[in-house]
C-alpha cells in the first residue's frame, strides 16, 4: 500500500520508498527511513499535503511524495 | 581560538549564536561558493574565541552544497572544536549527524539543546552515560533562555587544550545512513527514560491552527494584524521621514545654487539616500522584524501546510508562499525570502511571481491614480486583476520550466517562544545586506538620473518608452515618470504632475489612461533595490530573466487594461 491511501490515525511501517535516487536522499534527510512507525495527523483540505508524525515529530508530505511511499499496515 | 557551531536545522543553533554574537556578527561566504556563514567573535573568560555557525544541515554527506561545504570545512585547521547542537526533544535524530561527527578528526562536544523541552515531553536523558558511550563531552542547554551558554563555552576550551583521543568507534557507520538511523535511535532509546508528558496548550495549538475551516480563518487574522501594524509603523514613520530629507535637499539645493550642476547632483544623491531611508526603516525593518518573529514562533511551516494546495495551482509549492505575503509589503525582503527554496526552478518563479506582487510603494500610484479619480472599485479590482495575472504568469512559466521537485517536504518544528534578542538579530542582518549591496547603487542610479535632467537629456526617456506608450495609447510624456519610477515605485506617481504640468491628471489624461498606466506600473520592471536583490540571490542572468519577463507580463496587462478600460470606463 501507499501512504496516499491511508487514512488519518493509522499506524504503518515504510517498507520503501519509490521515485528519484534524490528524492530519497531527501526523504532520508528528514528522518524517514524504511522501517519507521508512522501514522497520518491530519490532511489538508482541496487535495492539499499530509501531516506525518514519524519517531515523534511531525513532517508535511505532499501527496505526490506520499504517493511514492510504501507502507503497511502494523497491527 | 576557533569553535563551529553545526546542527540540524530547528535545533536552535542560530539562537545560541545569537545569545552570544550580538550586532558584531559578520557574514561571510564560503571561498569560491554563494554558501554563507556567520561569524562572530566571543569572550569566554578573558579570552577571545572565533564563533562559526555553519547552516543547518541533516547529514555531512549530503548533496546540497552546504552541506558539502560544511564537511570540508569542518575538517580544515581553522576549527578547533566543533559543537555539535542537538535538539534534546528529538536525540535520535540529532544522534544521527553526531555519529557522522564522530569520525571528523577534530574534538566534538555534544550541546543538547532544549533541555527544557525534553523535559516537557517527560524525557530525562542521561547525559553522563551518553558521554561514556560516546567519548566525547555532552553538555546539556537552554539555548533560547541562555541557561548553560557559559558552561558550554568554558567546556569547549577545556576540550581545546586537551586534545583529546578521537573516538573511532562508530567509524563503520560513516558510510550508510541507515545504520547511523538505527543506531540513532538504539543510543537515544539506550540513554532516554520516557516519563510523564507534561502536555500544554502548545500542543493543541495545531488543531486549531492547522483545522480545515479554523486554520484559514486564523492565518487571515493573523495575516491582518501583521500587515495593519506594519503598515501603521510605516504610515506613521515615513511622512516626517520624508519631511525631513525633503527640507535637507530644499537647504542643500538652496546653498548650492537651484540651477547649478552641483546642485542638482547633490540633490540627486539625497533624493537616493532618501529612497534608502523610505525603503529600510518604514517597511523593511518592521517586515523582517515581522517575519522573523513568525518564523521563530515557527508559523511559517503552518502557513507553507495550508497554502501548499493553492500554490501548486501556479507551479510551487507551499513554502513558495512567504516571497508572496511580503511583497505585499516590500519586494525587497520577498525576494531575500527565496533562498530557503531548495531548487534553483523554485527560487527562479517564487521571485518571478513575487516582484509581481504589487508593494506599498505601488499602493501609493493606484491610491493617488484609480482609487482618487476613478474609485475604489476599479481600485480592489486591480488587485484582483494582479492576482489573475501572477496566477496566469505562473502557469505560462510552469509549462516552460515543468515542476521537478516531487513536492512538499518540510519538517513542522513544535511552536516556540522566540527571544527578542534573536529576532532583532537575524532583522539586523538582512537589513544590513540590503543597506551594503543595494543602497549604493540607488544612490548612484539617482544621481546619474539627476545629471541627465541636468543636460535636458532626460527628454529622451520618452523617446526610448515611445514604443510601449504609443502601443498603450498613453500621453508621451509619461516615459520620464516610467524610468523613474525604476528607482523607486512612487515616483511615478510624484513625477506625472511634474511631466503632465498640471497635478489633476484628469485634465490630461482620460480614465483609460489612467488606469492603464497604472496596471503598467503595478508590474514593468521592479525597482533598482529589488533588481540588486534579484542579481544577489539569482545572478545577472536571473536578474535579466525576470526584467524582460515583468516588462512583457506589463504590456500585455496593460493592453488588455486599455480595452477592459475602452468598454467600461
Amino acid at each position: 500500500m501507499r501512504l496516499i491511501d491511508i487514512d488519518a490515525g493509522i499506524w504503518v511501517r515504510v517498507t520503501g520508498f519509490e521515485g528519484g535516487v534524490k528524492f530519497q536522499e531527501r526523504l532520508l534527510q528528514h528522518g524517514l527511513y524504511p522501517g519507521d512507525r508512522a501514522r497520518i495527523l491530519r490532511v489538508a483540505p482541496l487535495k492539499g499535503p499530509l501531516l506525518v508524525e514519524v519517531n515523534g515529530r511531525e513532517i508535511a508530505l505532499g501527496r505526490v511524495v506520499a504517493q511514492e511511499i510504501l507502507v503497511e499496515v502494523m497491527e | 581560538m576557533r569553535f563551529a557551531l553545526i546542527g540540524r536545522p530547528n535545533c536552535g543553533k542560530s539562537t545560541l549564536f545569537n545569545q552570544v554574537a550580538g550586532y558584531k556578527a559578520e557574514t561571510g561566504n564560503f571561498h569560491g561558493t554563494t554558501v554563507t556563514f556567520t561569524e562572530s567573535k566571543v569572550r569566554v573568560a578573558g579570552e577571545v574565541v572565533e564563533l562559526v555557525d555553519l547552516p543547518g544541515t541533516y547529514t555531512l554527506a549530503g548533496s546540497n552544497p552546504a552541506e558539502a561545504v560544511a564537511k570540508e570545512y569542518l575538517e580544515s585547521n581553522d576549527v578547533d572544536v566543533i559543537i555539535n547542537v542537538a535538539d534534546a526533544s528529538h536525540l535520535a535524530q540529532s544522534l544521527e549527524l553526531t555519529l557522522e561527527l564522530l569520525v571528523v578528526k577534530r574534538p566534538v562536544i555534544l550541546a543538547l539543546n532544549m533541555m527544557d523541552e525534553a523535559l516537557r515531553m517527560g524525557l530525562r536523558i542521561d547525559g553522563p552515560g551518553l558521554e561514556k558511550k560516546l567519548g566525547i563531552r555532552v553538555v546539556p542547554l537552554v539555548a533560547s533562555k541562555g541557561r548553560g551558554v557559559k558552561g558550554l563555552f568554558l567546556a569547549g576550551k577545556e576540550v581545546a587544550r586537551s586534545k583529546p583521543e578521537y573516538s573511532l568507534r562508530f567509524s563503520s557507520f560513516e558510510e550508510d545512513p541507515l545504520a547511523r538511523h538505527r543506531l540513532g535511535q538504539e543510543l537515544a532509546t539506550g540513554f532516554t527514560r520516557q516519563g510523564e508528558r507534561n502536555l500544554s496548550w502548545h500542543d493543541r495549538l495545531d488543531d486549531i491552527l492547522l483545522h480545515p475551516v479554523w486554520g484559514y480563518v486564523a492565518l487571515i487574522s493573523v495575516l491582518l494584524v501583521f500587515f495593519q501594524m506594519v503598515y501603521g509603523i510605516g504610515q506613521m514613520v515615513e511622512p516626517s521621514l520624508l519631511a525631513i530629507f525633503n527640507r535637507l535637499i530644499f537647504l542643500a539645493t538652496g546653498h548650492l545654487g537651484q540651477q547649478s550642476f552641483i546642485g542638482v547632483l547633490a540633490s540627486g544623491v539625497l533624493q537616493g539616500v532618501t529612497a534608502g531611508v523610505a525603503i529600510v526603516l518604514p517597511y523593511l525593518l518592521p517586515f523582517l522584524l515581522g517575519l522573523g518573529l513568525l518564523e521563530d514562533v515557527g508559523y511559517l511551516p503552518r502557513v507553507a501546510f495550508l497554502m501548499d494546495s493553492l500554490m501548486h495551482r501556479i507551479g510551487l509549492h507551499g513554502k513558495a508562499i512567504v516571497p508572496f505575503i511580503l511583497g505585499y509589503g516590500c519586494n525587497v525582503p520577498a525576494v531575500m525570502s527565496t533562498r530557503t527554496l531548495e531548487e534553483p526552478r523554485d527560487r527562479f518563479m517564487a521571485a518571478a511571481l513575487a516582484t509581481l506582487v504589487p508593494c506599498a510603494a505601488r499602493l501609493a500610484v493606484v491610491f493617488g491614480l484609480v482609487a482618487f479619480y476613478l474609485g475604489p472599485i476599479p481600485a480592489l479590482g486591480l488587485y484582483i486583476y494582479n492576482l489573475f495575472v501572477i496566477a496566469v504568469t505562473g502557469r505560462i512559466l510552469t509549462h516552460l520550466m515543468p515542476e521537478d521537485s516531487p513536492g512538499l517536504i518540510l519538517e513542522m518544528p513544535p511552536y516556540r517562544t522566540p527571544t527578542i534578542r534573536a529576532v532583532f538579530n537575524k532583522a539586523w542582518f538582512r537589513i544590513r545586506e540590503f543597506v551594503v549591496e543595494a543602497w549604493p547603487t540607488l544612490i548612484a542610479g539617482s544621481g546619474i538620473l539627476a545629471v541627465l535632467s541636468y543636460y535636458n537629456l532626460a527628454i529622451y526617456f520618452n523617446l526610448l518608452v515611445r514604443p510601449f506608450t504609443w502601443l498603450l495609447d498613453l500621453p508621451e510624456v509619461v516615459g520620464v515618470p516610467l524610468i523613474f519610477g525604476i528607482l523607486r515605485k512612487e515616483l511615478s506617481l510624484v513625477m506625472l504632475g511634474q511631466a503632465l504640468g498640471t497635478m489633476n491628471f484628469a485634465t490630461a489624461m482620460t480614465p483609460t489612461q489612467l488606469f492603464t498606466f497604472t496596471v503598467f506600473v503595478m508590474f514593468y520592471v521592479p525597482c533598482v533595490a529589488t533588481l540588486i536583490m534579484l542579481r544577489r540571490e539569482l545572478g545577472t542572468k536571473g536578474m535579466a530573466w525576470i526584467t524582460l519577463l515583468t516588462v512583457l507580463v506589463a504590456l500585455v496587462a496593460a493592453l488588455i487594461a486599455r480595452g477592459v478600460g475602452f468598454i467600461f470606463l
